[in-house]
């Protein structure tokens, strides 16, 4: 059975104990993503500090894969320099883009290699990249209004 | 001594009918066989239809409508012998067909032909819709139903309006007089929900709609498949239906429309085909059903639903519909036996088509389709093109399983084991 694969033990503790879930204070910037073909949504927070990834907290609704790939975002980007966690949404994308047919690096991606098998279902690789897609936007205006701070406070 | 077989009415053979469709013999993951329950989405295409369009290409294919050679004359004749076909599994006239790409182009060429009737002459009078005037709905339609008005509402200033759902899966009219009213100029809903299942009771929108002199609009794709449809009885003005849900071709659409009412009303496409004459300055139009259809048309795919008609009454559309009957029920019946199982959409017979949708405690649909599919079951999953129902029965998502005439009663119990196979996995 294929089932397996796809869902990975990791995945379905992820699921069921999902890491740094509900909407938290302080924060830089909130976005709204949805999944316009399973109507999954996400409400993602970015509080930078400086330029490490200080704080990152949710609100979703989905499907395991979804709620996992969330949870395990989280726990890769909390605590990391900016520009590091950017490179891990990378390798997570270029993972989800890969059919499979890579093999993951774990030191990069630890926990989020066990989407490895979710690669192999096309429908389902939208509900793996929905929150790394959010953080990735929240991030862009988080850093875009620090940048218009930094210039208010420096004129 | 068993009762003699010639007294029974002859059972209906399902296998004999699943023999024709080639796809369903396939397997899919694992090599387990395909238990395809997703015929709401788009049904399977027997063998007779496959030949039809395959003869069409390799013995007549020539564009349709011109040209003063034998092939031409052949593909016409095959092009506007298919609308009489489809015409008739109606009860339509063959001037009262138009072919369009899918049901949506039929719904927006009607939706859009009622806003370009503002620069389109006196003639055209009965078609406009402004501010002021309002167009009315149902919360349970298939976006398909729902963004063209929509989006006229946005363009020409009218307002829109909907009827709302009751908690078991129906509409709720209890507000039918105010809500159709004399303001009205269009009432647009569907037939039978592509995601509830319900049935609508057609006879009494289209009562109230002409005590107000409104046009209605009937959406038609999830019931002119599965029963027998005559357009007199309905008394609808206009109602489109998709070839591909009926054993059809994909790209081809079906809208039906009152002869007096195609025969005023203003072209949504314009080009070639659709034309009386051409001048630099402006042009006239060719009378319905050609002013609807400009460009090349489908033909060979024209020529693939003719031959699903065929396939379809040669069954029996009330063979075809009682054998749905039989498995929704069974299915109905079997999801009650299911703890955390909840139907979203009616769980009696009453007035109700072929389309179950059900929510599985606890677990998103999509991990539910995804077990499913593991198991060879093919079943859709989300919004089904229907998101506001969603929101109203507070799901995200539903996961649906529809049935045609292939379908088998196994295939439920397969479903069925299915569903508690994923509550199992995840549990």
């Amino acid at each position: 059975m294929q089932l397996e694969s796809l869902y990975q033990e990791i995945i379905l503790d992820h699921y069921r104990n999902p890491h740094h879930s509900g909407l938290r204070e302080p924060y830089d910037a909130q976005v709204h993503h949805v999944n316009p073909t399973c109507g999954d949504e996400v409400t993602l927070r970015v509080k930078l500090a400086g330029d490490t990834v200080a704080d990152v907290s949710y609100d979703s609704l989905g499907c395991s894969i979804s709620q996992a790939s969330t949870s395990v975002l989280t726990d890769l980007v909390i605590g990391k320099p900016v520009d590091r966690a950017m490179s891990v949404s990378e390798e997570f994308l270029r993972l989800m883009q890969s059919r499979g047919r890579t093999e993951p690096d774990e030191d990069v991606l630890e926990d989020a290699v066990a989407f490895v098998g979710v690669a192999k279902y096309p429908a389902r690789i939208k509900c793996a990249l929905l929150a790394w897609m959010a953080w990735r936007d929240a991030t862009a205006q988080a850093l875009v209004a620090a940048g218009t701070n930094n210039l208010r406070e420096t004129t | 001594m068993t009762a003699s077989p010639q007294l029974r009415a002859p059972a209906y053979d399902v296998e004999r009918v699943r023999g024709d469709f080639p796809l369903l013999a396939r397997t899919v993951r694992g090599g387990r066989p395909l238990v395809y329950l997703d015929s709401g989405a788009t049904s399977q295409k027997p063998r007779q239809v496959l030949d039809a369009e395959r003869e069409f290409y390799e013995r007549h294919n020539a564009a349709v409508h011109r040209g003063a050679h034998l092939l031409a004359e052949e593909a016409t004749d095959a092009y506007e012998d298919a609308r009489a076909k489809v015409a008739g599994f109606v009860g339509a006239a063959p001037d009262e067909i138009v072919f369009t790409k899918n049901a949506t182009e039929g719904i927006n060429l009607v939706a859009y032909a009622l806003s370009n009737a503002a620069t389109a002459g006196e003639a055209t009078r009965r078609f406009r819709v402004g501010p002021g005037d309002e167009v009315v709905v149902t919360e349970m339609e298939h976006h398909a139903n729902l963004l063209p008005w929509q989006q006229l509402c946005q363009r020409t200033g009218a307002t829109l309006r909907w009827f709302e759902l009751t908690n078991d899966g129906r509409l709720d009219l209890s507000n039918l007089d105010t809500l159709i009213n004399d303001r009205t100029r269009v009432v647009a809903f569907v037939q039978q929900s592509n995601i509830l299942g319900t049935v609508n009771p057609v006879q009494t929108l289209v009562r109230r709609a002409r005590e107000v002199g409104a046009l209605v609009l009937l959406d038609s794709c999830q019931s002119v498949p599965h029963s027998s449809v005559d357009v007199h009885e309905l008394d609808a003005d206009f109602m489109v239906f998709s070839g591909h849900k009926m054993c059809g071709p994909t790209g081809i659409g079906v809208l039906w429309g009152r002869p007096e009412l195609l025969e005023t009303m203003p072209p949504f496409l314009t080009g070639g085909s659709m034309i009386e004459t051409v001048h630099m300055e402006a042009s006239t139009f060719a009378p319905a059903p050609q002013r609807f259809e400009a460009g090349t048309p489908m033909v060979a795919q024209a020529v693939g639903l003719a031959a699903a008609v065929d396939y379809l009454d040669e069954v029996g559309m009330d063979v075809v519909a009682a054998h749905e009957r039989d498995l929704t029920a069974y299915t109905l019946d079997a999801f009650e036996e299911v703890d955390g199982v909840r139907v979203i959409g009616p769980t009696d017979m009453v007035d109700r088509g072929g389309a179950v949708s059900f929510a599985v405690q606890g677990i998103h649909p999509h991990d539910v389709g995804q077990v499913l599919d593991d198991l060879g079951i093919a079943v859709r999953v989300g919004h089904h093109c229907a998101w506001p129902v969603c929101r109203r029965y507070a799901v995200a998502a539903t996961t649906r399983a529809s049935f045609y005439l292939y379908n088998t009663q196994e295939e439920i119990d397969t479903l069925v084991a299915g569903v508690r196979h994923a509550q199992r996995f995840f549990g």
